[in-house]
């Protein structure tokens, strides 16, 4: 074998190792898209508040309610952008989107971020809801950090900065909202962005 | 001399070196999954992971998932350390050019 037959049979290699244990075909628009969501969402939000809280909130008041609606109608709009854009995406690639890597990849995302989300549920329910921004932020950049082992490297980058700026948002609770907007409106749409130009567009 | 001794004989193949691939980073593979990697046929695919079998590289365990039998592939000690040894000896030569 010549010694270009085994520079092929490398790259070859390096290639297989990342297709048979990575998923690769998340789509850089669906983290554009989510970014889009969270900014309108808390835009609603922001307006309901100063409107007709005087800008603060109690529990039991309905406009708490209502921003707590939006806050799960932000998280499923993503999830099924997300889902709808990276199965087309799949299949475009010509890879499955329902295999050993997308499973082992949306269940290391998913433990991390569905703790998070019932320990914040728990805390509310005993009135402390303070910390419910930081800890959205900070579980969340966990999920990220935890599933970029089995995906595209860069989400790593993406979780450090929500961990940052949920432990931010611990020591400042005063800014809570515009934290989560920044790391759950721009710093998504950032990163869709920088995802889409480096993966997508090729 | 001892670069060319390094590369190892069994691995001396496209498709063994790919099912040796998937195998070191993935705890396991079934011979479906395998397939669809590779892009080969059955037959094919069989008398290479005979072959790596026969060599000591790979593990081989039967089971049934329900009614349907699964062959599931693992690397084994002693194929991960052949297996680096030989990418080793690869860089080396390449690294000469």
């Amino acid at each position: 074998m010549e010694s270009k037959d085994y520079l092929k049979d490398l790259s070859e290699i390096k290639d297989l190792m990342n297709k048979s244990s990575r998923f690769i075909s998340l789509s850089g628009l669906s983290g554009i898209l989510a970014g889009t969501y969270a900014l309108i969402g808390a835009a609603i939000a922001y307006w309901l508040v100063t409107e007709f809280s005087y800008g603060t909130l109690t529990l039991d008041d309905y406009i708490f309610r209502l921003c707590v609606l939006i806050l799960f109608l932000v998280a499923f709009l993503s999830a099924i952008t997300g889902i709808y854009l990276t199965t087309k995406k799949a299949k475009k690639n010509g890879t499955k989107i329902w295999d050993a890597t997308s499973k082992r990849l949306i269940i290391n995302f998913l433990i991390p971020l569905i703790v998070g989300g019932l320990y914040i549920l728990i805390i509310l329910d005993q009135q402390k809801y303070g910390q419910s921004g930081a800890l959205m932020l900070i579980f969340y950049g966990l999920a990220l950090v935890n599933a970029s082992k089995y995906s595209i490297g860069d989400i790593r980058y993406l979780g450090y900065i929500q961990i940052v700026l949920g432990l931010i948002c611990a020591m400042l609770p005063v800014y809570g909202f515009w934290l989560w907007v920044i790391g759950f409106g721009i710093m998504h749409i950032i990163y869709g962005t920088l995802m889409h130009f480096k993966y997508d567009t090729k | 001399m001892s670069i060319i001794n390094n590369i190892n004989k069994v691995f001396d193949h496209r498709i063994r070196l790919g099912i040796m691939s998937i195998l070191m980073v993935n705890e396991y593979a079934d011979f479906n999954m395998l397939k669809e990697l590779l892009d080969v046929t059955d037959g094919n695919l069989a008398s290479h992971t005979k072959a790596l079998e026969a060599a000591d590289y790979i593990k081989v365990e039967k089971q049934f998932i329900g009614r349907k039998p699964n062959t599931r592939y693992s690397c084994t000690k002693l194929g991960e350390l052949e297996f680096k040894k030989h990418i080793d000896a690869l860089e080396k030569i390449i690294n000469k050019h």
